[in-house]
Order: C-alpha cells, then structure tokens, then sequence
C-alpha cells in the first residue's frame, strides 16, 4: 500500500505544485523517487515528529500541501498536540500518513502497533480520516485529498496487501464491494477487507447466502451517505483493525438505527505481547475469517 | 502600502504597557509579568522592524510574526491595535464574553498568524514558514518570539536542530530572557545557561541584547540575519514586570491581575517613567 501511496503521490505531484512531502526519517526505499524528482518539496525533518507536524502546518499556512510521512504511531500520537492545535485548530491542509495501520508491523511489537487511532482522530476537528483497504484505495485517497487539500488522517497498510477489488474514486459513501444478502452487511475498514471478503467466500462455499461486503476507506467524518447505505440492513458487522473502543463499530452504533444489530471484531484494549506476525496475531485476538461466519451466524448481541 | 511609522518604539512601549495592565486588569487575567518584560521587544518590533500591513493583515510581503508564549498575547493585541490592525476600543473585550480577542493569542484576530497557547508550537510553525519563503524564493522573514521557561520544551529543541541544517537565515528565533518561569527562578527549575553558547553549539547566529534597551533592540533587529546562512536568535535580557516596581521580579504576577487600586498605581509608574 505504501508503495501505490508514494507512486500516486508522485503523479499528483506532477499535476499540483502544492504538494510537499516531509518525512520522519523514515521510508527507506520508497520515497527516494519523490525525493528525487521534487528536491524543492521533500524534506526530512528527522527522528522528530512534533517539528514535523509544526512545521508542516507552517508550510500548510504558506500554500502547501503537505503530507507528512512516518510509521505507526510516530507521526500521530507522538505529535498529537501539534495535530490537534496548529493543524487541525487552524485548518490547514496537512496529511498525516501512517505506515503500518493495526498489527502490521506485527513482531516489531506493541511499540508499532497502530490500534487506537481512530478513536483517537475522530475527536479531532476540521479532520478527514481515510482508511484504505487497498493499493487502489490507497490511490483513490491520494486522488481525492490532492482534490481536496484538508486536515487529514490516511492510515496506510504497509507492503504487499494485495489488490481486492476495483475501487472507485473516493466518497464518502461506503462502497460495495461484493453484492450479497440484503439482511446482513459486512463492512470493513482497512486491510482486514480481505478477512470480510474470505468470510462471504466461505459461507458462499458453504451453500448459504453471503453477507454484502463493504468498504468503508472515507472512516471519517460520517455523512448521511454513510447511514443511507446501511440502514436497510438488520444486521451490521463491523471488521477493524483496531481497538473496540471508539473504533467503526462503535460509530456506527451510534449513527444506525437501533432496530439493526451492530456487532463486530476488533482488537482487545489491553497491550499485546505476543510476538508474531500480523496473521497471528490477528487469529490470536480472534480476528479471522471463521470468526467473521460465526458472527454471520449467530444471533446473539454479545457473539 | 506600509503605513509611515506614526510613533516611535518608546511611545509604542508605554502604549503596550498601558493597554496591556488596562486589559489583563478589566479581565482578572493572568501573565501581566511576561506582557511586560517583552513590552519593549514588541515595540522596537512593530515600530519599524517587521513589514506589516494593518490595512492588509495578510498582505503577502508581510514578515511573520508568531508569539509562541501565547499567553502574554494582551501585549501583542495592544500593539497591533495601536498599530491600526483593529480599534482600541475593541482592546476593552480582552477576554470577556463573545469576544475574539481570548486570552491565549488567536488567529482570528487581524494580525496574528498563529494561536499558541500550549508552548513549544511558535518555533517549529514558524520554521516551517521560513522554509517556504526559502523554497519559493520570496523574502519575508519568519519571526517566533518565545519565553525562557517554553525552552523546556523538547520541540522548540528539534527545531533548533533542524533550522541550521536547512541555512534558514531569514528564521528568527527571540527569547524573552526574564529569568522566571511559571513555578519559580528559571535557573532553580531547568537551569538554560550556557544558552548562548547553547545556541551557538546548535549553529545558530545568537545575539544578546538589554531587552528594555531601545537602542540596542533596534541595532540587533535592524542588522538580520546576524550571519548569512544561519538562523538568528537574539536572547533578550528582561525584567518580568517591568515598569511597574511591585510587579518587576515577582512570580505573583505571573498569575495575579492587579485590581482597580494597583492598576491605578502601575499607569501613575508608567506616567512617570515612560520607558
């Protein structure tokens, strides 16, 4: 994803001289090609991520705009403050790119995983939260906010997701992805689209009805888009990468109806340490495929 | 157009100091201490040093100024409304109800580029600022006016670092060096010295000035960048509280407003002894 993120970056920055890439010190291999052909709008600001967002909303308040460029949690939380008050507060055009959304930096450990910052970042005013499933998501986002210069959130996977549907130019409505049972929608947000897409696959296999797969890349703010392509569902299961608290189910709990059944899977709050890669560690906290079915299944509020 | 300069810097001072006591009083605010101690810096700076455009807040040629120790703000809102920015009537709302002018320094007042408020922010926005003009090739100068205490703050640090790398000689860094912050002496909390020499290893161009001397204010500003290719950084040696005897060097008024009697006794002090 990272790797579309940069390519797609790189063409925008050929069609709009406002676009300027400042990184953390980090992006080794990927964002050389953007470094080379835009020397006058690449900086690296170096292991120091509150300067980084300082002074990207600087260069935001000169007619820039500015994506800065880091992994997991460092160019979010470590320089929240600087988000909330000089990007956010003043509304300029800065997008803050993180590599590695949820577990994928799976064994580099709970210092790198990414699983409260959507809670976190739909508090944030003036502030665009998207979330691609996938390389062409990724694209689609760039497209967009390079459309649409604003405070901003692009929460990326890191390398090697895999390309899962043809995706249109971002809205904020959520997209279908694989039409299906008109009772019970399944949407995700991120790469664990594909653990949504293999669910559907195996109650497909099994002969049932599979669920209407969704997409959700626009995570934030919600719009009446957002409620209109849900609300014909009775049942709704949220799949995130991500703490439950403050996360896609939570949300959109709050925006459905309560005659529709909202569950879901996301990730336990309390810090993992387990050592293992993304895959296990999802299937660890429960975050599978077969997991997904059950809750298709299953007729209990709690499963 | 730039406006022809209608008052020297010393009028300006007197001026910041008696809206600024007027204000922080009418409001029961706080930071009168560091309002004072900066008054004259502010003074030399919007009385010919920064190109400023009151009938055009953002004008593109203007130099940017960022006041980081956003809440010493009454004195900046003072000199930009004695600068014709907005009226001097509209200084009596400081803080009060359905006001603009809150009590941390807001980008919603003409004039003002940033609100700070939380320290460590003027710096890394004001770099990122002198970076485009760099980038773009344009000439305005980027000015963050920062307090003693706010160094304690790892941000304005990584700045510090940063700005050299990158020869931004038209960042200026100011230090309000009254030597008191919020809990007691500066050098009792996190001691700064060296900070020149500080600032020197860091690659940066650093001048030190009697920040209540007109003379020498106006000769270090009026001589920028200090050295080509590096960032510049007047330290600039106050008194907090200056010009008000009871006030100067008293961590209460850090916090204190002075009430109707003080007040009246600080504006017969600056009466008597414009600065």
């Amino acid at each position: 994803m990272r790797t579309a993120f940069i390519e797609e970056l790189t063409a925008q920055a050929r069609i709009n001289p406002a676009i300027f890439l400042v990184v953390g010190d980090l992006g080794y291999s990927v964002i050389e090609p953007f470094a080379a052909e835009f020397p006058d709008r690449f900086l690296n600001a170096g292991v120091a991520e509150q300067n980084m967002a300082g002074l990207a909303a600087g260069l935001a308040s000169e007619g820039f705009h500015v994506f800065t460029y880091s992994i997991a949690n460092f160019p979010t939380l470590r320089c929240l403050e600087q988000i909330r008050n000089d990007i956010c507060y003043h509304n300029l055009p800065v997008t803050s790119v993180a590599v590695g959304a949820g577990l994928a930096y799976g064994n580099l450990g709970y210092s790198h995983h990414a699983v409260q910052d959507i809670a976190i970042f739909r508090t944030l005013p003036n502030l665009r939260l998207l979330s691609p499933a996938d390389p062409g998501e990724a694209r689609g986002a760039v497209q967009w906010l390079s459309a649409n210069p604003c405070p901003s959130y692009l929460r990326l996977g890191k390398a090697g997701e895999k390309h899962l549907y043809s995706s249109p130019p971002l809205s904020p409505t959520p997209v279908v992805v694989q039409p299906g049972n008109p009772d019970v929608a399944l949407v995700a947000t991120g790469s664990v689209l594909s653990i949504a897409l293999d669910a559907a696959a195996l109650e497909s296999a099994a002969g049932r009805p599979a669920p209407t797969v969704f997409s959700m890349p626009w995570l934030h703010p919600a719009s009446p888009a957002t409620t209109a392509a849900l609300r014909s569902f009775k049942h709704v299961i949220c799949l995130e990468e991500h703490i439950r608290e403050g996360g896609l189910r939570e949300m959109l709990a709050s925006l459905l109806p309560r005659s529709i059944r909202v569950s879901g899977l996301a990730l336990p709050s309390d810090a993992t340490v387990a050592v293992g890669s993304q895959n296990f560690l999802r299937a660890a906290a429960g975050l599978t495929a077969t997991h997904a079915q059950q809750l298709i299944l299953s007729r209990d509020d709690d499963a | 157009m730039v406006r022809p300069l209608m008052i020297p810097s010393t009028d300006l001072a007197a001026g910041i100091r008696h809206h600024a006591l007027r204000m922080v009083s009418a409001a029961n605010a706080s930071h009168i201490g560091g309002v004072l101690s900066m008054a004259d810096t502010l003074a030399v700076l919007y009385s010919g040093i920064l190109k400023v455009f009151p009938d055009q807040p953002d004008h593109p040629d203007r130099d940017r100024f960022i006041l980081s120790k956003g809440h010493c703000c009454a004195g900046v809102y003072a000199a930009l409304a004695l600068r014709g920015f907005f009226p001097l009537s509209e200084l009596d709302s400081y803080g009060m109800d359905g006001s603009r002018l809150m009590t941390h320094i807001s980008h919603k007042v003409p004039g003002v580029e940033f609100s700070t408020g939380s320290l460590g922010h003027g710096l890394p926005f004001a770099l990122g600022k002198a970076l485009a003009a760099r980038r773009k090739g344009l000439p305005w100068r980027s000015f963050a006016l920062l307090s003693d205490g706010e160094l304690d703050e790892g941000s304005n640090w990584e700045a510090i670092l940063l700005a050299p790398q990158h020869q931004l000689d038209n960042l200026v860094l100011i230090i309000d060096y009254n030597k008191i912050q919020s809990l007691g002496a500066v050098s009792e909390v996190i001691e700064l010295e060296p900070l020149r020499a500080k600032l020197e290893a860091f690659r940066w161009a650093v001048r030190e000035v009697d920040g209540h001397n007109h003379a020498e204010l106006h000769a270090a500003l009026s001589s920028l960048p200090f050295s080509k290719g590096q960032p510049s950084c007047l330290i600039t040696h106050t008194t907090k509280g200056k010009g008000v005897d009871y006030m100067e060097n008293q961590i209460a008024w850090h916090y204190r407003a002075p009430n109707a009697d003080l007040l009246a006794k600080a504006l017969a002090q600056l009466e008597q002894n414009p600065s």
